[in-house]
């Protein structure tokens, strides 16, 4: 809402700086977002008088003009319009002078003629012939105002508003007004507030002789009044209303156009103008629209309509949708002869559905569906016809239809001074209290508080304490603290959360925030098969882009995401990490599952399979998970995401039979659909399954009391035996006395035959009992030597 | 005769220990000297043909020699090792302006670390932390925070939708509304987390982002008291400096609704272009739980009253460090990432 400080003065008389004024109304609640003077770039510019005009020696298209501007002599200015001649009373920019844009006029010669300043066109100074219809817009702006020569051109045009932008909340539509701004500053300021009631004195003519209103659905339609103008007089509007207007951000466009926009601007009430050639049989009927109608709107696009809807109908068909846009011929034409103004109230709700079906928010329907006052329709109407006569625009019949079924109930809230201040932590006394309510407009009798009928949004107690508090000043209220008792701690997932954090953090990887939904092309880019289960999404109805339109199912590609615009911002490496939710749908029930997950990705100089891998073991570690088993992953894998991985070099880690999460080295395909010109890897874990399967628990051992014995161990095996299984021989085979296993080798190539491999591990056997002799410590041995060679490992000679 | 003898040894011992340079040497000269078949032995072996008288005080000699020779010995030894190890030492001086061997360790999130310092500072004033699902029903996104189907902010909320009774939330005061729901009071707890609106991405705008909101329900919260934690929260956030102002605002959910402001660092309230001349810089949402929400979730407003607020947290983050493009946040380039 931009209000002119012109205007608003109508209505009370601000006596401070504009800042003052906009600091203090922000502060009681309409919140000003700035505020702009008119004309403020234009500076030494003044009226002048054209003396004489002459023809430029050495051009065409020149002309060189004496120009009285109030001094002692007149100046000698030089132009290039054609639109002057000698009497023109004409805007004169002088030397040294600013105009809008940052454009500075100085003096000057103009193919070797002496110009002191420019005569000015309505573009020049900012303006259109929207602001003075009678200039033209690509000559000198020829000045018809009742001006003095040397006379400050701003002051001469009406160039001097001062217009302050307002941020109205949704509760306070009557706040989109002059009126309501005005009850605002009166409230604020505890400045008089002139309000009258405006009037109009019409012609003997019954208006229900040329016209009938008929409202079908009065719960949709409150109340509908309708005023007739005969022998209209379309013109231009008087050069304050466009002045203010513009102050407002609206655009003049003719007496009748603007009067409703006058109106609706200074009341808060949008108003209609129809042309009553247009409305069939003279009937105006609101109701429900019918089935298979439809309408085409002013802006000439032809819509459908649907039973919900309300609209404003002749006797035939719509000829506007109600509270929202009016039909092509509504409008008032240039032969229009006799207008209907309507000045009705919408219900809100219903205005709104209407508006966001139809895709048309007009400037009528965002204040309709805010809700607005059925009692202001009466004033508006009447200061329509008032301004009518005072442009002397039309005849105007002396009755108006007002079809009334609104509710006038007076709605009283508790007004309770104690309660008030216990809520709000103040000490205001009742007086006080009354005081800014009857500021506000309201009245208070008998422990109720009383809204005026403007103010639609009050409702219970709370809103009469913010009421007094906003008027008392919110800052003014001392400050203290909750009392109670306070503790607080993070849950078990919480801390569970931050250790793996500072983890991850320890083991150098660097944090990333993606973004929670995906493009479901991503799917393809990470190789998942038509028929995966991951493409089953949770799916956005109304995307910004298809980039972003589905939710994602897994982690993993936001992950390549990062890994390739890092590689291709040139970092070298990179080693990052995740944590973030997947949106998984849960058949039959309402909301989807959202698992957290830990995403790893990294590549880099020297970075291969078993980094990731150290890496993924080490968390696990730390995060109380051991035990687990790790496998090559194949068909069936419980992560889809195995598609995305090198079918040579991936794992899936798994505990109690538990998938726990996915490593790999990532798919030469998925590196290429992503443009990333090295090996990268990538792990997933699943958050919720390690936290179940961890025990954090610490529990002191005593050191060891006794030597322990270490034997190295070679054996040769089957290439295709995982060492995980030997390990897991190793292990049960030892028995209670084994402390560590440690895998030192793995070689291939000469000196063993091909198809197999040598494996080196270091075992470390200590009891807590006593110290091993060689011959325990030979036993144990030959006990593991037996179950390797279950798996045909044989010991290496 | 085997007096001089000893003396004699003793003066050559001395001299050959002068001259020894290492460790190895040193031992040799001590077997050579007092070993069981060294010279100072052999000469002890002819005690037996000495008299009486004179066999104590050539014993006697013996004694000190061997003492003097071991004593000897002993500080050739010491000073040997500090000779060796003054060489050592000289030899392994090193240039300590090199660069060190650094080890990586990651960094946080910008979002997070502020995100994490946010969370310890309201456990310290007692609030819980709770979490609650990004993809929302319409009820708990809406209707229960008194927007109905109808309601004109609907608007302002520019909401994704997942079906027509399914959203991505867009604040995380529906985590409120679960817990007021599920919980008696006393109540204080936040809840950060995502939250979604149909903003299409610039650099101050994001259709994900984070909030933090906060809740406090018991009997006898005030206005005050909401004020007053707001401040403290300020305070350790933004040093003890920070100041605030409220203004009156409308939030469907609560009543009476407030903007917090709070004074610009760079001026202290005198107005620059960081704070486009206000002296205050738009930071929150906040208010008095509105009678109906209460109602709604089972909390009888007669008997209690609370405080929400919410705020932004990528707007704290970008203040904080100087980011004036939203996006760098979730472009995740380790350029930026490595910088916080």
């Amino acid at each position: 809402m931009n209000l002119s400080m012109k205007w608003l003065s109508d209505y009370v008389d601000i006596n401070m700086s504009v800042h003052d004024f906009c600091h203090g109304m922000t502060m009681s609640g309409s919140k000003v977002e700035g505020y702009e003077t008119e004309g403020e770039e234009i500076s030494n510019v003044v009226v002048g008088k054209i003396l004489s005009v002459e023809k430029h020696e050495n051009s065409d298209h020149l002309l060189v003009c004496m120009v009285d501007v109030g001094k002692d002599s007149p100046l000698q200015i030089v132009t290039g319009a054609q639109n002057v001649k000698a009497g023109d009373v004409v805007p004169v920019a002088l030397d040294g002078s600013t105009l809008p844009g940052g454009v500075k006029i100085k003096k000057g010669k103009l193919r070797g003629v002496e110009s002191c300043g420019m005569l000015c066109s309505l573009g020049e100074l900012g303006l259109t012939t929207h602001d003075f219809p009678y200039a033209v817009s690509d000559g000198i702006f020829i000045l018809q105002e009742d001006c003095k020569i040397g006379q400050d051109i701003k002051s001469a045009i009406g160039l001097d508003d001062t217009s302050v932008e307002f941020e109205i909340t949704s509760n306070r539509p009557d706040c989109m007004s002059v009126l309501g701004l005005a009850r605002e500053a009166h409230a604020t300021f505890n400045i008089p507030l002139n309000i009258k009631e405006p009037e109009f004195k019409g012609n003997n003519e019954d208006i229900s002789s040329i016209l009938s209103v008929e409202i079908e659905n009065k719960q949709l339609c409150p109340r509908y009044i309708a005023g007739i103008v005969k022998n209209v007089k379309i013109g231009p509007s008087p050069r304050w209303m466009r002045e203010r207007l513009r102050a407002s951000g609206v655009r003049p466009i003719n007496n009748f156009v603007d009067i409703t926009n006058y109106v609706m601007l200074e009341y808060g009430h949008p108003m209609h103008a129809f042309d009553l050639r247009y409305v069939k049989g003279n009937k105006i009927v609101v109701r429900n629209a019918k089935d298979g109608e439809g309408i085409t709107t002013l802006d000439g696009i032809e819509r459908k309509l649907s039973p919900e809807m309300l609209v404003i109908a002749d006797a035939e068909k719509p000829i506007a949708v109600a509270g929202v846009m009016g039909g092509e011929y509504s409008g008032i034409m240039d032969d229009t002869s006799v207008v209907v103004f309507e000045s009705a109230c919408f219900d809100g709700a219903s205005v709104r559905l209407t508006a966001k079906k139809l895709g048309m928010r007009t400037d009528a329907s965002s204040r309709f569906e805010k809700g607005l006052n059925p009692q202001n329709a009466l004033p508006a109407i009447k200061r329509a016809l008032e301004l009518v006569q005072m442009l002397g625009a039309g005849e105007v019949s002396g009755t108006l239809i007002d079809r009334d079924f609104s509710d006038k109930t007076e709605k009283g809230v508790e007004f309770d001074p104690q309660w008030i201040n216990s809520f709000l932590g103040t000490n205001i006394s009742a007086e006080e209290m009354k005081e800014y309510l009857s500021r506000l407009g309201f009245k208070v009798e008998n422990g109720f508080a009383y809204a005026p009928p403007f103010r639609v949004d009050i409702e219970c107690k709370a809103d009469i304490a913010e009421e007094v508090a906003r008027i008392y000043g919110y800052n003014n209220i001392p400050s203290t603290l909750v009392r109670g008792e306070a503790k607080a701690g993070l849950t078990p997932k919480q801390k569970y959360a931050r250790k793996l954090e500072n983890t991850m953090l320890s083991l150098g990887f660097n944090e990333i925030t993606t973004y929670s939904f995906i493009s479901p092309k991503y799917f393809d880019k990470i190789l998942l098969p038509k028929d995966s289960k991951l493409r089953n999404t949770v799916t956005i109805t109304n995307p910004l882009g298809e980039d972003t339109s589905v939710m994602r199912t897994t982690v993993l590609p936001s992950m390549c995401e990062v890994l390739s615009r890092n590689y291709s911002s040139r970092n070298l490496s990179a080693k990052l990490y995740e944590i973030g939710n997947e949106y998984i749908p849960a058949e039959r029930m309402e909301l989807p599952f959202e698992p957290a997950r830990l995403c790893i990705g990294m590549y880099g100089d020297g970075i291969d399979f078993y980094d990731i891998k150290g890496a993924v073991e080490e968390i696990l570690e730390e995060m109380g998970v051991c035990d687990y088993e790790v496998s090559a992953c194949a068909e069936g894998c419980a992560f889809d995401e195995f598609h995305a991985f090198h079918p040579g070099r991936r794992a899936v880690i798994s505990k109690n039979g538990i998938a726990i999460g996915i490593m790999g080295e990532l798919h030469p395909e998925v590196l290429e659909n992503y443009d990333i010109g090295t090996r990268a890897y990538a792990a997933k874990l699943n958050i919720p399954e390690m936290m179940e399967l961890s025990n954090l628990e610490k529990v002191y051992r005593p050191l060891p009391k006794y030597p322990a014995v270490t034997r190295d161990l070679s054996v040769v095996c089957d290439d295709s035996i995982p060492v995980a299984e030997l390990e897991k021989a190793i292990k049960s085979a030892a028995g209670k006395i084994l402390e560590k296993v440690s895998l030192f080798d793995v070689y291939k190539g000469k000196q063993i035959a091909d198809g197999k491999k040598s494996v080196s591990y270091s075992i470390v056997l200590r009891s807590h009992e006593g110290t091993l002799t060689d011959e325990q410590a030979d036993s144990a041995l030959k006990k593991i030597l037996k179950a390797l060679e279950a798996l045909g490992a044989e010991l290496r000679e | 005769m085997l007096k001089e003898a000893l003396e004699k040894i003793e003066a050559l011992a001395k001299s050959e220990l002068s001259q020894c340079a290492d460790e190895k040497t040193l031992e040799d000269l001590r077997v050579k000297f007092l070993g069981k078949k060294g010279e100072l032995t052999a000469i002890l072996k002819q005690m037996g043909s000495l008299s009486a008288e004179e066999r104590p005080v050539i014993g006697q000699l013996a004694n000190k020699v061997r003492e003097d020779i071991e004593s000897a010995i002993t500080m050739r030894r010491q000073s040997l090792k500090e000779e060796l190890t003054a060489l050592r030492l000289k030899a392994e001086a090193i240039d300590v302006t090199l660069p060190g061997k650094k080890r990586e360790v990651g960094k946080l999130h910008p979002l997070t670390q502020v995100l994490n310092e946010l969370k310890d500072i309201f456990l310290g004033m007692g609030f819980d932390i709770v979490e609650g699902p990004e993809i929302e029903t319409d009820h708990y996104c809406f209707e229960a925070l008194n927007m109905p189907k109808t309601h004109p902010a609907r608007d302002t909320q520019d909401t994704f939708y997942i079906n027509e009774n399914v959203v991505l939330r867009t604040q995380t005061s529906s985590v409120q509304i679960r817990t007021m729901e599920k919980t008696k009071p006393p109540i204080r707890i936040i809840s950060p987390g995502r939250v979604y609106r149909s903003d299409a991405v610039d650099a101050t705008h994001s259709p994900l982002f984070h909030q933090i909101e906060g809740l406090v329900v018991d009997k006898g919260i005030t206005m005050g008291d909401l004020k007053g934690t707001l401040e403290t929260i300020m305070k350790r956030l933004y040093g003890e400096d920070a100041k605030i102002r409220l203004r009156p605002h409308h939030f469907p959910y609560t009543e009476p609704s407030a903007e917090i402001d709070v004074m610009c660092f760079k001026c202290q309230g005198k107005g620059c272009p960081l704070c486009k001349g206000e002296g205050y810089i738009e930071l929150l949402g906040a208010g008095m739980v509105h009678p109906k929400v209460l109602e709604g979730c089972g909390i009888d407003p007669e008997v209690y009253s609370g405080f929400a607020f919410g705020l932004g947290l990528e707007r704290i983050v970008m203040r904080r460090y100087g980011i004036s493009d939203m996006r760098l946040l979730y472009e995740n380039d380790l350029r930026f990432l490595e910088q916080f």
